[in-house]
């Protein structure tokens, strides 16, 4: 049953990742986004992620997206009229990413990973990530917070009338 | 069809990745290009949630914490930039904004 989960997923993971690329409306393109990071949220709970499913659905399909519609909107943005593509562009980045694809897929089946362990049943959940990043990871997680506060004083600072 | 394990979650990744850098490459439009950015962030996200799973330890899921919470930090400077690029040019084409090409 989680093996079909799984291959229902990724396959919607990828359809969606696909045609982000593919349509020509922004808006289009972020909604399937949205998709696709929602089907993402479904391989992370298969891997006993439960919290990091829900992260993933509250800040990325919710604020993130949010904020990426809000800003085409705002700028109004039309279906892209200029498709005339740069073939050698096209070409080379196709082959790029190809030659990307090999290596990456030969590594990784090339590698002897670790095998199915069934040791932790109820990892991933609220509790035990949060007793291991105020404990072990107290020190990033303050980094972290002041390095929010840096965005959020670079984003106002950005969106100013008369930018200097 | 054999069991789901590491090497199925991380090919997964690696195409997401992929469609990503693909979309970065072939597309005009900066927000989509962004979106595709956020898409490779996130197929980095699902390497090391695997990973972590597979190796039972949950220091890698800490870490996608962490990118989360950077690439929300990320895209609110990144589409406030754009936002101040677009009034500035009024245009959110890569090939109209080439000051800086050579």
């Amino acid at each position: 049953m989680q093996d079909y989960l799984f291959y229902i997923f990724s396959a919607l993971t990828l359809l969606c990742g696909a045609l982000i690329i593919l349509s020509r409306n922004p808006i289009n393109s972020a909604m399937f986004l949205v998709l696709s990071i929602a089907s993402m949220a479904g391989l992370f709970v298969l891997l006993h992620a439960f919290f990091l499913a829900a992260v993933q659905v509250l800040v990325y399909a919710g604020a993130v997206m949010v904020l990426f519609l809000f800003v085409i909107m705002l700028l109004d943005l039309k279906v892209e009229q200029r498709r005339r593509i740069n073939a050698f562009g096209a070409v080379t980045g196709l082959l790029a990413v190809g030659v990307i694809v090999w290596v990456m897929v030969t590594t990784m089946l090339g590698t002897s990973l670790p095998a199915v362990t069934e040791v932790l049943r109820h990892e991933g959940g609220t509790e035990p990530l949060g007793t291991l990043l105020f404990h072990q990871y107290v020190l990033p997680f303050e980094i972290l917070s002041v390095l929010l506060l840096v965005a959020m004083v670079g984003a106002i600072l950005l969106s100013k009338k008369d930018l200097k | 069809m054999s069991p789901v394990g590491p090497h199925h979650y991380l090919i997964v990744s690696g195409l997401l990745f992929s469609l990503g850098l693909l979309g970065v490459i072939m597309r005009r439009n900066l927000l989509v290009i962004y979106m595709c950015l956020e898409l490779m962030l996130n197929a980095a996200n699902l390497a090391l949630v695997a990973l972590s799973h597979f190796n039972g330890k949950l220091d890698g899921q800490i870490m996608v914490f962490f990118i989360i919470t950077v690439a929300a930090a990320e895209v609110a400077v990144g589409l406030a930039l754009i936002v101040a690029l677009y009034r500035k040019r009024q245009t959110a084409h890569v090939e109209d904004l080439t000051s800086l090409k050579f």
